[in-house]
């Protein structure tokens, strides 16, 4: 089905780091209900521009669901009303025609706004560079089923590897904790033989920089879990907890 | 020893003494709330009770576990300050629209409040019950009368009846919570604690909450 939507925007504008935001209301008329998010967005910038005022600066890049540049907080809920959906992937035909919708940065310290909508999610960097990753040189490509591994295992790590760390557990919990990230990263390693090899420097590593760069501590009211566009579990978090306490009694260091 | 002291400084650690500390207060409340049934056996058995505890040879060990237990307060206090502390200042700017926050429980995002409100709860309770009793009361006067004095007050059974039920409340997100913490979720027995967790929270809050109702109906006697 589709129509056209006359809709009222309001939408977060920031000039830059420093400085103090606030709301500007915008009108857009005759929204397909075919468009995505971001098209709406990018008709509201083409008619900003023709009138010579400054663009709406959102982050986007693969507009298929996968990149996880494209968070936005729409009305209240991270990546908007659609569960398991991206910004980039939800379709205008969710809302009515005369809709206010209010679109947000995700806010957290440790996600600091670099211009209006866009945040910098470097710190998620950090976290994945402290140890996210198999340190092994892993040559050619080995033969299949040359490391055997179990389907559920590998239904349980591929469902933790679906996170494309984009943030919304961050910006939906209240605590702005990234558990659900470093617990996704954290699982998905710690299951497959290749990742077990490090798994506590991983994890103890991973946690320390977590904490470093400003996260809140996670409190389990699974707020994350909802709204992360690719459903990640807080099972994965229970099983960081498990891997932190384990490296704590385990692992062949001091700390 | 420096790397105890990181570990539970880390937001993983708080969890687990968050987690620990509160399953210790869990166990506490069931041996509290089954003591308390002594009330409902009449005056001489409920006293009997106290007076096994307080003035029998019994007295040296029930000292340390008041010790034990006061420790395990003040942890858990500690800890959730500097958990909801932390988790505050982690967003410093907050939304426009209020999150909508599904999945979670009202119980889950009102953990700091309902605690603060039986912090404030605990202190009062402690003064009117465990400070009178050890250190305020004419002689011959028993925990027995003071219990029956204390909830002819409408207003201590209101405060009472309140905070017993901000507890269950309480308990009901922190229950399952702490397995959760502790890494224990496996779908083979998740659905078991939190069903187990919630059927507790209710038991607790409604167990302690017939006291104040019966003895202030009953008119004090
Ligand atoms: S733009 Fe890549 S996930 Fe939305």
């Amino acid at each position: 089905m589709s129509g056209n939507l006359n809709l009222t925007l309001k939408i977060w504008r920031q000039a830059n780091r420093t400085s103090i935001g606030k709301f500007e209301t915008y009108k857009v008329s005759n929204i397909s209900t075919d468009a995505s998010f971001l098209e709406m967005l990018d008709i509201l910038n083409e008619e900003l521009q023709r009138k010579n005022q400054e663009p709406v600066a959102f982050d986007h890049d693969c507009r298929e669901g996968i990149c996880g540049a494209c968070g936005l907080v729409i009305n209240g809920r991270p990546h908007g009303p659609i569960k398991g959906t991206t910004t980039c992937q939800l379709h205008m035909r969710h809302f009515k025609d005369g809709d206010t919708i209010v679109i947000e940065p995700w806010r957290a310290k440790a996600f600091p706004v670099i211009k209006d909508l866009i945040v910098d999610r470097s710190a998620f960097e950090k976290i994945q560079q402290a140890g996210g990753f198999v340190s092994i040189n892993t040559g050619g490509v080995p033969d299949a089923n040359a490391i055997p591994i179990s389907k559920e295992i590998a239904n349980i790590a591929m469902d933790a590897a679906a996170c494309i760390g984009c943030g919304a557990c961050v910006a939906a919990c209240k605590n702005a904790s990234a558990m659900l990230f470093v617990s996704a990263k954290v699982s998905h390693l710690a299951h497959l033989p290749q990742g077990k090899v490090e798994r506590f420097e991983r994890v103890e590593a991973m946690v320390k920089v977590m904490d470093e760069l400003g996260f809140g501590s996670c409190t389990n009211t699974y707020a994350c879990e909802a709204e992360c566009p690719k459903e990640i579990s807080v099972r994965h978090i229970a099983k960081m907890n498990r891997e932190y306490f384990a490296a704590k009694l385990k692992a062949r260091n001091k700390d | 020893m420096g790397w105890v002291t990181r570990a539970i400084s880390s937001s993983l650690g708080k969890k687990y003494i968050m987690a620990l500390s509160g399953l210790f207060l869990v166990i506490y409340l069931v041996i509290h709330l089954f003591g308390n049934t002594f009330l409902y056996a009449g005056k001489d058995a409920f006293n009997l009770y106290v007076e096994t505890l307080t003035e029998s040879s019994l007295k040296p060990v029930i000292r340390v576990i008041e010790v034990v237990l006061l420790l395990g307060f003040l942890i858990h206090i500690y800890d959730g300050i500097r958990l909801t502390i932390g988790n505050w200042s982690a967003r410093p700017n907050r939304y426009a629209v209020k999150p909508a926050n599904p999945q979670s429980t009202a119980a889950s995002r009102t953990m700091w409040l309902t605690a603060s409100i039986v912090f404030f709860f605990l202190v009062v309770h402690l003064q009117q019950f465990w400070y009178t009793y050890h250190y305020g009361r004419i002689p011959g006067v028993t925990m027995y009368d003071i219990v029956v004095g204390t909830f002819r007050d409408p207003l201590y059974s209101l405060i009472y009846l309140i905070s017993v039920l901000l507890l269950g409340f309480h308990l009901y997100h922190g229950f399952q919570s702490s397995f959760q913490s502790l890494g224990l979720n496996h779908p083979k027995y998740r659905s078991l604690i939190v069903i187990f967790g919630r059927i507790y929270a209710v038991v607790i809050a409604v167990g302690f909450a017939s006291f104040p109702i019966y003895f202030y109906l009953m008119g004090g006697k």
